[in-house]
């Protein structure tokens, strides 16, 4: 098909119509995962491989080959689901790929051993609509990025894409959109969680011209990848968002701000955008509405402070990306000091969602001051990481165990942090005594802006890493404002000089040199950083070190009082020992670095206590966990209880078959 | 580096291309010198003159935008690039034993090249695979869940694809 302006909202639904008469019932779609995750996960040879074992079985007229974006859950990449059954395949090898032509393409059988395995229950569930995971998300967002290829245009029109522009363009007044956009609730995704239509509206009513529309996806909350996975998979609904906004503020000229360290996505936008230019969807008169706009890319130099709106609007402008005060909203005075709105990936892609299915029905989604849904990256020690989309309100607890699956390794949850460097920890003892003593937990917690808010934390760009008892929450912290420290602009003295003094504390304290009373200077200093910094880098700087405190004292003061650090992170206060349930297999003396373990194969090991550099390596590759992190100096004590203890396992009893 | 012969005018070659494709607008600096770091794997200071001149503005301004941002170097980088993710994610992961581990393999801590040109060591903040944790981008290849072992691993098979490329080469 030649690709044709479209004329008129009519022209779209006709190729609308076109392409959906075309896919013909019950056809094969074969769609693997090629966003980042993916990638990493080794899927470009499966895709080679799987073009070549269809071409040889002859099925290249029958069976389609989709390359899409990322449906979520990343760790099970190599990712592959085939339509219309739906059947749903995790960890796919090239060497699985012969056998998936000729099992499920040619007969539609099920390849058993490549079918998502629950990890608590030992379940078996080979549809993608079965999968727990899935099924207790709410994937509007999301949802489609494993039927949409895209570098497609056709795919995402397919699914009804640009209905919610056609529809905006010429059945509603700019106002009427804002009132809409309003009336559902949408707050802005990017962390603030300011009303998106109250800011439009005031965008709208600036006098000022050009205007213009930026969308932030500088996401640079480490933790947080949901914009990159929207951008990569579905970067038509970002577009049509932002030509909607642009229609209802009065804006000519948008920009994109992608992060650098995301080749992939801006690729695909650098597509998409080209594709809605040549179906007349960008550029002048948009479906012959009379309205104009275009879409520039452009790209982020890698400083966290940039995600900042000033401090982006500085940067697009090519210049150092340094904040300013915000006497004067970016809305009245933004780039080139011209009227600016600007919101995040996530809020521009549920756009054409309300426009299309109507305020009221995105209200009645989420709670009753955060609407719609969220998207989550979920991350850490849980069994199922990945992105899950849920409505706002979910209790935390639906989200780590009916969603994640609980925690990994038969270990117990500790904290979940959220809201990246800006954010706090919240604490959640799954009733089984996690450590933190007292009975607070967050598990019942539901998630959304303010109960967030309330409890120290926030909502952030959606981050959420769950820890375990492993995790160490003055290390947490430390390593939170170690990344504010490098990233901070160097603008403004509070934030500059404050933070790297925190830093030199919270280093002491993980040294075992903290005193007790640094505690008390921990929390006047964020308190000084929060009210006097220029910008929200700065203010929220404190957070994840005020949370702690707050969760976690108790560990504050053990690393200061007791010189140990309990879950064995701080490497200067912990010493490495093994215990009698070493079996000798001999793994640690060759993970090593510095030789500093002695043993024989099937002996008992020990650690020479001078040698160790507690580099971690010996527990990181231990299958019994005979390597324990004791408290420093305390290593040679636990070794000489082991030796006493210690029973070779030659006699050990023959496995009782089930 | 820039005693080889011609280099300098490759430089203004390559700069007169990149600062072409922007038009030479004042917004496009950062592009710019990413694309000119992308070809050079830094940033040499022949360059950054000849951007400011060719694009019309201060040299200061340059220079601003060149040591402000994290995607640019003004030291030349090894002819393979490691980068270990240090997000959150990767972090709660063990993140640090894998930096601590290439530190001592490669001899050279993170932001520094190895003196024989070959290998840089670099952290970034997040890749955004998240779920892959402890992620390492090396030559533009993402290695997931990364232990030690898989640190010699991907070391081997970076040092391996020179072998064949110097083969390559050979037989040429």
């Amino acid at each position: 098909m030649t690709p044709a302006r479209l004329a008129s909202p009519e022209a779209l639904s006709q190729l609308r119509a076109q392409l959906t008469r075309r896919r013909r019932e019950g056809e094969k779609i074969v769609s693997v995962c090629a966003g980042t995750g993916c990638l990493a996960c080794g899927c470009e040879d499966v895709l080679t491989t799987l073009r070549a074992e269809i071409a040889k079985a002859g099925l290249e007229d029958e069976v389609e080959i989709k390359v899409t974006g990322c449906p979520g859950p990343c760790e099970w990449g190599p990712l592959m689901t085939i339509y219309p059954e739906k059947i749903f395949y995790v960890k796919v090898a090239p060497r699985d790929v012969d056998l998936i032509v000729d099992k499920t393409l040619k007969h539609g059988e099920i390849v058993e051993r490549l079918v998502y395995k629950d990890p608590v229950t030992g379940q078996r569930y080979a549809h993608e609509d079965k999968i727990p995971f899935f099924t207790k998300q709410m994937r509007l967002l999301i949802g489609n990025n494993n039927l949409i290829d895209p570098t497609s245009i056709h795919d995402y029109i397919a699914l009804g894409g640009y209905q919610a522009l056609a529809k905006a363009l010429t059945q509603m007044e700019p106002e009427g959109i804002i009132a809409e956009i309003k009336k559902s609730g949408l707050r802005g995704r990017g962390g603030g969680g300011y009303p998106t239509g109250r800011k439009w509206a005031s965008c709208r009513n600036t006098e000022g011209d050009p205007k213009y529309v930026i969308c932030n996806a500088d996401e640079g909350d480490p933790g947080a990848f949901m914009d990159r996975s929207l951008l990569e998979g579905n970067p038509h609904s970002v577009i049509e968002g932002m030509i909607i906004g642009a229609c209802a503020i009065g804006s000519h000229d948008g920009f994109v701000y992608v992060r650098n360290e995301y080749p992939l996505a801006e690729k695909n936008l650098g597509i998409a955008v080209a594709a809605a230019r040549e179906y007349g969807l960008l550029g002048k008169n948009i479906l012959g509405s009379g309205f104009d706009f275009d879409i520039r890319i452009s790209r982020g130099g890698g400083a966290f402070v940039c995600g900042e709106s000033t401090a982006l609007m500085a940067s697009l402008e090519g210049r150092v990306g340094e904040p300013r005060a915000k006497y004067v909203h970016t809305v009245e005075a933004g780039l080139w000091d011209k009227p600016s709105n600007l919101n995040n990936v996530e809020t521009w892609a549920n756009v054409p969602l309300i426009i299309e299915r109507g305020a009221d029905w995105y209200a009645k989604i989420g709670t009753e001051k955060s609407k719609g849904t969220k998207v989550f990256a979920l991350t850490g020690k849980v069994n199922n990481t990945g992105l899950v989309e849920v409505p706002m309100g979910i209790p935390l607890r639906e989200i780590l165990y009916d969603i994640g699956g609980g925690v990994r390794g038969g270990k117990r949850f500790k904290a979940v942090q959220t809201g990246g460097p800006s954010g706090g920890t919240l604490t959640v003892s799954d009733g089984n005594g996690s450590g933190n003593g007292d009975a607070v937990s967050h598990l019942d917690l539901p998630v959304d802006f303010d109960e967030l808010s309330r409890v120290g934390s926030m909502m952030g760009s959606g981050g959420m890493i769950v820890m375990d008892e492993d995790a160490c929450m003055v290390d947490v912290a430390r390593y939170f404002l170690n990344f504010l420290q490098e990233e901070s602009c160097g603008k403004c003295v509070p934030c500059r000089e404050g933070i790297r003094l925190m830093l030199e504390i919270l280093n002491r304290i993980t040294r075992g040199e903290g005193r007790v009373e640094d505690i008390d200077l921990l929390e006047q200093m964020s308190q000084v950083i929060i009210d006097t910094s220029l910008c929200q880098l700065g203010g929220s700087a404190p957070n994840p070190v005020l949370s702690t405190l707050r969760y976690f004292r108790d560990e504050y003061l053990a690393h200061i009082e007791d010189h140990r650090c309990p879950a064995g992170v701080c490497s200067d206060l912990v010493s490495h020992a093994i215990t009698e349930a070493c079996n000798g297999c001999h793994l640690c003396v060759q993970s090593c670095p510095s030789t500093a373990i002695t043993g024989s194969p099937k002996e008992l090991h020990a650690i020479k206590q001078i040698e160790c550099i507690q580099c971690g390596a010996c527990y990181q590759v231990c299958k019994n966990g005979a390597v324990k992190r004791v408290k420093r100096g305390e290593g040679e004590a636990v070794q000489s209880r082991a030796r006493v203890a210690w029973q070779p396992r030659e006699k050990a009893q023959p496995a009782v078959t089930a | 580096m820039t005693s080889v012969p011609g280099f300098d005018h490759l430089i203004d070659q390559k700069v007169a291309a990149i600062v072409g494709r922007y038009e030479a607008q004042p917004t496009a600096l950062i592009m710019v010198l990413q694309d000119i770091q992308r070809s050079f794997r830094y940033l040499p200071e022949e360059a950054l003159h000849l951007v400011a001149r060719r694009m019309q503005l201060p040299l200061s301004r340059v220079y601003s935008v060149a040591t402000y941002y994290r995607a640019f170097s003004l030291n030349p980088k090894g002819r393979h690039h490691v980068c270990v993710c240090t997000g959150t994610a990767c972090h709660v992961r063990g993140a640090r034993q894998i930096v601590e581990k290439l530190e001592r393999d490669l001899r050279i801590k993170p932001g520094e090249t190895t003196p024989d040109m070959e290998y840089s060591l670099d952290t970034v903040n997040c890749l955004g695979a998240c779920a892959l944790g402890p992620l390492v981008l090396a030559d533009d290849m993402y290695y997931g869940n990364m232990t030690n072992a898989d640190v010699d691993r991907m070391l081997k098979r970076l040092s391996k694809s020179d072998k064949e490329h110097r083969a390559a080469k050979e037989a040429a």
